[in-house]
Parts: C-alpha cells; sequence; structure tokens
C-alpha cells in the first residue's frame, strides 16, 4: 500500500521504509519551537528531566510574540525566563523584541522551515509550515520540553484526507476564504488526527500566503497537519528565504485516504464564520446586517504582506466608520518595515487604523484589543471561541483582509464589493 | 488490553481508579474557555485552577470537589495548544475527564501531564450531570453509580500505555 505525503516525511524522519496510519513511531525533529506562553513551563519541564542540555542548539527556535512587550510583571517574568534560558543554552534562533515576529510568520521568512523537515511546536498553528511541504504539527510544553532534550517525538501516523483543489478563485476569494469553507463543509473535528492533504490544479493560482493561511487553519478542523506539493512557487520561496537544504516528498498514487473532497474554487465567495466556531460559516451574500465595533487585521493566520496589501488597497482614500476601532497587526518586523515602505501603513494611519508592532495580541485576548460585554469584532484571526477576544459575550467574526478592510469602512459585516 | 486512564501524579499517590460527581458538557469545549488566555501569564497550577471553565461554567470552581469528573461530547479540549488546559483541571480536583473524542493535543498533553482520561462515546452520551460515576483504571470500565449502568472506556496502544506507566513523558525519558 502507498503511502500519503505526510507518512512519507514521518517514514523517513523514523528509519523506516514505510509506516502506515495507525503505527506508533518514534521520529527525529528539524526543530522544536516553543513562545513566551509555553516555553516557561516546557523549560521548568526540561529541568527534571536528566539531561546536560538541549539536543542542537541550531534546531530550537524561542520566539517571543503572545504578550511583548510585556504587558503585564507576570509576562514579564515568563520572558525573562526564556531569555535567560535562551542565553544559557546559547539557542540560535532565539528572537525577542527588536527581531521578533509572530512565530508562524517568522520562522519561513527566517527560512528556519523547509520541505521535508518534521517540526514540533508547542503551539497549535504550528501546522503553518505545511504550505512548504514540511510536516508541522502542535503539541504541548512537555512534548516541546521532550524534543528540546532529545530531538526525537513520538507520533501516531496520520490517516488523511485528500483536499482536491480546481479552479481559479474570484477576485476577493483568498486562502482565508477557501480554508473557511474547508472547515465549515467539514466541521471543527472534521479531520481529527488526521492529515489534511491538498492537491489539484487550483493550487498553481494560491500564493504562497494563501497557502500559508490555510495550512495555519488546519488545526482548526482539528487537524494533525495541513500539508501541500512543492511546487516552483513553493521551492522559489524557500530558495529566497533559506539556506537549508529541502527535501520534495510526494504522496504515492496509491495512498489511501478516508476521504477525498474535490473543490472547485472559482465556485467559492468570500466566506465569514460566525460566533462562536470556525465551522459556522456563510458566504458573504448571507450575513445580513452585523454592525460591528472593531476590527482587527493581522495574526499568524492573516498578518503577512499580501494581507495588508489587500487590505490597504480596499482601505486608501476611504476612512473608517465612525465608532469603529481598527487595529492593524503586521505579522514582523520585516513585514512592518515592507509595509512602512509601500506606503501602506500611511494608507492605514490616515484611514483611521491604528498599527501596532507584531504580537499575537488580540487573537486570544491577551490584549491590545480586548472586547467589552456585547462588542462584536471582524478579527482575520483563527478562533471565534467564546470569549476568545475579551468578555465572555462578545463576538468574534472570522474573515478575509479583504472582508475585514470593506466591514471596517461600512462598520457593518460587509464584503469588498459593497465599498 | 484493559484500558487504563493515566494513574500517575506528579508527586501524589497513585490512583487506580476515580470517583466522583459529573460536571458535563457538550461538543467542542476548547481550551479558550478551559482557561481563558488572560490568565496564561501565569504558569502556576494552582492559580490556574481558580479560572477553570470559567468561561464556559462560572460556578464551576465553586462547586468543583476533589475527585470529581468532568464528562463532556466531541471534540474536548479543541483549540490551542496550551498544557495549562489539562493542568488547570487537573489542578482543580478533577480525577478523570470521559468524552466521546479528544481533541488531539489535548490528548497528548494530558498523558504527558498525567490527567487521566478516557474515550467512551456510549458513557458521554448516556451520563448526566450530577451522577455519581467510578472509573476503574486498570479494566476500563465506567460506572455510573446512580443509574446503575456500566460502559467499557476505549483501550490505550500499548506505547502510550508504556509512558503513562512510567509516570509521564519526563519520567519515560529518564528511564530510557
Amino acid at each position: 500500500m502507498g503511502m500519503t505525503m505526510t507518512q512519507k516525511i514521518l517514514a523517513a524522519h523514523a528509519g523506516l521504509s514505510s509506516v502506515s496510519a495507525g503505527q506508533l513511531i518514534e521520529a527525529d525533529l528539524d526543530l522544536v519551537l516553543g513562545n513566551d506562553i509555553t516555553s516557561p513551563v516546557a523549560i521548568h519541564e526540561m529541568d527534571k528531566m536528566k539531561v546536560d542540555g538541549v539536543f542542537d542548539k541550531d534546531k530550537i527556535a524561542l520566539v517571543l510574540d503572545h504578550f511583548v512587550p510585556n504587558k503585564d510583571i507576570k509576562s514579564a517574568q515568563h520572558c525573562k525566563c526564556v531569555r535567560e534560558f535562551a542565553c544559557k543554552h546559547g539557542i540560535t534562533n532565539y528572537f525577542d523584541v527588536g527581531e521578533m515576529g509572530i512565530e508562524h510568520a517568522l520562522l519561513p521568512e527566517k527560512g528556519l522551515t523547509v520541505a521535508g523537515d518534521v517540526i514540533i511546536g508547542a503551539d497549535s498553528h504550528t501546522c503553518t509550515y505545511g504550505a512548504l511541504g514540511a510536516f508541522s504539527t502542535g503539541v504541548g510544553s512537555t512534548d516541546m520540553a521532550a524534543g528540546m532534550a532529545t530531538g526525537k517525538a513520538w507520533f501516531k501516523v496520520p490517516a488523511a484526507i485528500k483536499f482536491v483543489l480546481t479552479g481559479k478563485p474570484a477576485k476577493w476569494v483568498s486562502g482565508k476564504d477557501i480554508i473557511l469553507h474547508i472547515i465549515g463543509m467539514i466541521g471543527v473535528d472534521g479531520a481529527l488526527y488526521k492529515s489534511m492533504e491538498f492537491v489539484g490544479d487550483g493550487i498553481a493560482y494560491l500564493s504562497m500566503d494563501d497557502r500559508f493561511t490555510i495550512a495555519n487553519m488546519a488545526i482548526e478542523a482539528g487537524g494533525k497537519n495541513g500539508i501541500f506539493p512543492v511546487d516552483d512557487r513553493a521551492k522559489q520561496y524557500m530558495e529566497e528565504h533559506s539556506r537549508r537544504p529541502y527535501t520534495v516528498y510526494e504522496a504515492d498514487e496509491d495512498a489511501e485516504y478516508d476521504a477525498v473532497y474535490t473543490i472547485d474554487l472559482s465556485t467559492l465567495k468570500p466566506t465569514v464564520a460566525f460566533p462562536h466556531l470556525p465551522e459556522n460559516t456563510k458566504t458573504i451574500d448571507e450575513v445580513g446586517d452585523i454592525k460591528i465595533d472593531q476590527v482587527v487585521i493581522g495574526s499568524c493566520t492573516n498578518g503577512r504582506m499580501e494581507d495588508l496589501r489587500v487590505a490597504a488597497s480596499i482601505l486608501k482614500g476611504k476612512k473608517v466608520a465612525k465608532g469603529v476601532r481598527v487595529i492593524v497587526i503586521p505579522a514582523t518586523q520585516k513585514i512592518y518595515l515592507d509595509a512602512m515602505e509601500e506606503g501602506l501603513l500611511k494608507t492605514f494611519i490616515e484611514a483611521g487604523a491604528i498599527v501596532s508592532t507584531p504580537t499575537c495580541g488580540p487573537c486570544l485576548g491577551g490584549y491590545m484589543g480586548i472586547l467589552a460585554e456585547h462588542e462584536r469584532c471582524v478579527s482575520t484571526t483563527n478562533r471565534n471561541f467564546v470569549g476568545r477576544m475579551g468578555h465572555v459575550d462578545s463576538e468574534i467574526y472570522l474573515a478575509s483582509p479583504a472582508v475585514a478592510a470593506a466591514s471596517a469602512i461600512t462598520g457593518k459585516l460587509s464584503g469588498p464589493d459593497e465599498v | 488490553m484493559a484500558a487504563r486512564a493515566t494513574q500517575y501524579g506528579k508527586g501524589e499517590t497513585d490512583m487506580k481508579a476515580a470517583k466522583g460527581h459529573v460536571f458535563k458538557y457538550g461538543d467542542n469545549v476548547d481550551t479558550d474557555v478551559i482557561i481563558p488566555a488572560r490568565y496564561l501569564n501565569s504558569s502556576d497550577p494552582k492559580e490556574l485552577a481558580v479560572h477553570c471553565m470559567e468561561d464556559i461554567d462560572a460556578d464551576f470552581v465553586k462547586k468543583v470537589k476533589a475527585g470529581d469528573i468532568i464528562v463532556a461530547n466531541k471534540n474536548f479540549g479543541c483549540g490551542s495548544s496550551r498544557e495549562h488546559a489539562p493542568l488547570a483541571i487537573k489542578a482543580a480536583g478533577v480525577s478523570c475527564v470521559i468524552a466521546e473524542t479528544f481533541a488531539r493535543i489535548f490528548y497528548r498533553n494530558a498523558i504527558n501531564i498525567g490527567l487521566p482520561i478516557i474515550e467512551c462515546p456510549e458513557a458521554a452520551k448516556a451520563i448526566e450531570p450530577g451522577d455519581e460515576v467510578e472509573v476503574d483504571f486498570d479494566t476500563g470500565v465506567i460506572t455510573d453509580v446512580t443509574k446503575q449502568t456500566t460502559y467499557q472506556g476505549q483501550a490505550f496502544p500499548p506505547f502510550m500505555q508504556k509512558i503513562i506507566d512510567c509516570g509521564g513523558l519526563v519520567n519515560y525519558i529518564n528511564q530510557k
């Protein structure tokens, strides 16, 4: 029996000629990632292990991105803990304020994630790097600690669901709309414990930023990972960003899939997930009259250059609606600088938005845009759970940067064709 | 193989069984409601426990007693990878979580930190709030004492059982 793309990567990292779904393996890790929330717990667990140090100081990435610049004293203590650990062990890829970005935008940009890698991260959106043809998945802090100490992790080899993407998406349909459509179709546990393998001629129309967004939200369908084939566009991205060699794996012709879905991208419309689950999707023509209080454009899902360009193209020369707070967060320092040089930040500020330094901040209700009771936010982030962005009686509508920017102008949930 | 939930702890006495009253929740209980991110500036289990389940059940912390059991439907623990979620539940005194299915990161984390969990769709559907329930970790048998019914929980694969038997991932690695 053939193997899926994910299974081939896992087999190679476990030193096995083949693996099958359900098999338990131990795999070598190419990168272990943690942030300022999860790393302190991992560091504490690693202290209990009988190990001299980390397995490889070049294969660990520590990114302070959730609550920085420190939002309070406790957060500052956590960051200090990570900073001291990074210094003590000489961690090469340690990113503090000034160099940091939102981890899942930062690591590909820095060339630390490439095709064929096995990557674990103590952050659920670690699945983002599947866009480059890597196997990457989120774990908890204890797994991160074991990974830092041993360079290995155990995995149950996942079964897979194949998504055949065909056709060319319409103008305002982005990676965000595609993944929201998929989650709406299969549900928030539709891919539980499984890989989501994306194939088909429609992928040629998707930018790398679109693919990062799609792979990023595989976890919102319960997926273990999301993964794309390595085409010329992915190779070009890696060659521009990384000096590391990459390995291209392809699924066997006779690989088995638990399910196969074919999606004609040309039929999709801008899509919004209503409170309080990412599966509660409606297309933009079905949303009705939803008045909003806040817009967030940013996050590991949609804080990349192309996201900012689309939002700026809609906001240019316009003003945000009175009574709406618009928060734009470039995901990395490089994106921030590029957006500044392109004049995008000027466009946002002139429209009445604010621009923050990179942070996960509002996405998880940390700071930098917390919602009050009964307030509504259109957000390009990834989760709209109860209380995720603030008060337990606030609401989050997940959408693309285009929908978020259009909504900022009208003050209600709106498509880009309405402005 | 007999099903067993995680029966080790970080310093406390090994448990062979859980017994307590049930707090019942529905589908897709996410880690944001288990422990909201506004409290993630702490990683102290005792501090986290004070806010456990706050955004889905504000009374949970006031009512929960040591040994009580959480029962939920599909996809328990979905969302973020925060290990703070199983840590908060464990530190709140919960002796076992029974669900139809668990989200995969939560499942791994629970094994790794020693929060007993069992997948059992039949039990998850039938058990009601307030029922007195017993879980035998050696056999995986779940007994609803109130209703006088029993259910067979899902077995762990042998590899995971080895991690559990070692007392969690840290001890497993130390013993290797």
